[in-house]
């Protein structure tokens, strides 16, 4: 049996612990909601700027613009890995990697070179030790990021792009399906995948001018579409690392409570037989000195 | 007669949302000003500014990247920012004006030329936009 002062030792040191998964928790279900406040607010512009989209798709030759050509012979893929900067935040960061890892796998299949650009800290540690290279990475952004941050990777691969330094670009991010369900997944970001709702729109377009000509609209919208995608995508990956952490701190918090049962349960079993065995001293004692 | 509705909406926040008589803004082509039954537009924008009437008070909004669009007396403003007059940090972009200006005059290598003009121009179409 260990001694009362260890075991008394240990409930103090997992009651601590418990304390501060608790605090982690509380911040976290904090920050989810300020991230699902963001998605919230995102809603408006994103549905708008798919109205907008649909429509001047709907009205252009199809693959009038480079971004929407899909090249016949690709070579080269990039891929935008998101992650969280931290850890303990349960399987996020290593189910995100091996979904961006298996992605990778499949485009070396077909003959081309991968490489990645990272954002969050997890994510680059996991890289690193792969032989892919790393182009770019942004690391502590999670935090707080606004819609320059993906402007500012939207220019980037959007010069890769265009340089014929990436073929393809896709993103890696963890969808915010609900608080407790998280799913990671890779979206194809370059070439543009076609805006599907053309044929059902044709017949709700109203006479519309445009200015400038639908061509040139179009050249400048679908830059912003790729930026629109990748912050939908960072917005979507912060909701996700925190409810994730979220889940896992709540139930770090509920191992400690059951932990610290367990330990309590023991401390008073010991301490009982401290006093039997004391009892016994006292009553052996007494009635040795009965029978002298 | 019928007014106008007006949002001016970016990718964190609906800044603004309102029935006015008039709105006027910068198209990539040039100025332009939608009143009631404007036959409906889309027209992408240039960096600077929006202004509304309603009755005889103006707003002046900075604005910077993005689209109009009017369809039945709706004018939605699609930018990637938006500020009020009343909310424009003046030094900031006054400090923003200085840097670019500084970039641009001594160019060294790791300068991204086209980016400090834009920044440059955002910065002047601020102060403007709050000195109205």
């Amino acid at each position: 049996m260990p001694s009362l002062k260890d075991v008394k030792l240990q409930i103090t040191g997992v009651g601590k612990t418990k304390q501060i998964t608790r605090a982690m928790g509380m911040v976290a279900s904090a920050k989810l909601r300020g991230a699902q406040n963001r998605i919230e607010r995102f809603r408006p512009y994103a549905e708008k700027f798919h109205e907008i989209l649909d429509d001047i798709a709907g009205r252009t030759q199809d693959a009038a613009h480079p971004l929407l050509q899909v090249r016949s012979h690709p070579k080269t893929a990039v891929i935008i890995l998101v992650t969280s900067d931290r850890g303990l935040c349960g399987g996020f960061n290593a189910s995100l990697v091996s979904t961006a890892l298996s992605l990778a796998q499949s485009r070396e299949k077909e003959g081309m070179v991968v490489r990645f650009i990272c954002v969050g800290r997890k994510g680059r540690d996991a890289i690193r030790k792969t032989p892919y290279e790393i182009l770019r990475f942004y690391g502590d952004v999670m935090g707080s990021f606004g819609f320059s941050l993906a402007a500012g990777l939207g220019r980037l691969v959007a010069e890769l792009y265009e340089t014929g330094d990436a073929d393809e670009v896709h993103m890696v991010f963890s969808e915010f399906a609900s608080v407790a369900r998280q799913i990671p997944v890779s979206m194809r970001l370059l070439p543009v995948s076609a805006a599907g709702g053309a044929a059902e729109g044709e017949k709700a377009q109203a006479e519309c001018l445009y200015e400038p000509e639908v061509d040139t609209l179009l050249a400048e919208l679908l830059p912003r579409y790729v930026n629109v995608q990748i912050y939908r995508g960072l917005l979507d990956n912060s909701a996700s690392e925190n409810a994730s952490r979220m889940a896992s701190m709540d139930n770090a918090t509920r191992n400690c409570d059951e932990l610290i049962n367990s330990l309590t349960l023991l401390y008073n079993k010991t301490r009982q037989a401290a006093i039997t065995n004391e009892l016994i001293d006292i009553v052996g004692g007494a009635n040795a000195q009965q029978s002298q | 007669m019928e007014g106008l509705r007006l949002d001016i909406v970016t990718p964190d926040s609906v800044v603004v949302s309102t029935d006015v008589d008039y709105v006027g803004a910068c198209g990539i082509d040039g100025q332009f000003g939608l009143m009631p039954q404007h036959a409906p537009l889309v027209s992408a924008l240039k960096i600077g500014e929006v202004y509304y009437r309603r009755g005889s008070s103006t707003t002046w909004v900075f604005v910077s990247g993005g689209f109009a669009q009017i369809t039945d007396n709706k004018v939605t403003i699609l930018v990637e920012s938006a500020e009020l007059a009343d909310n424009i940090d003046v030094e900031r972009a006054e400090r923003a004006k200085h840097r670019a200006e500084e970039r641009l005059t001594h160019p060294s290598a790791d300068v991204d030329v086209p980016r400090a003009q834009l920044a440059l121009s955002r910065a002047i179409a601020r102060i403007s936009v709050a000195r109205r």
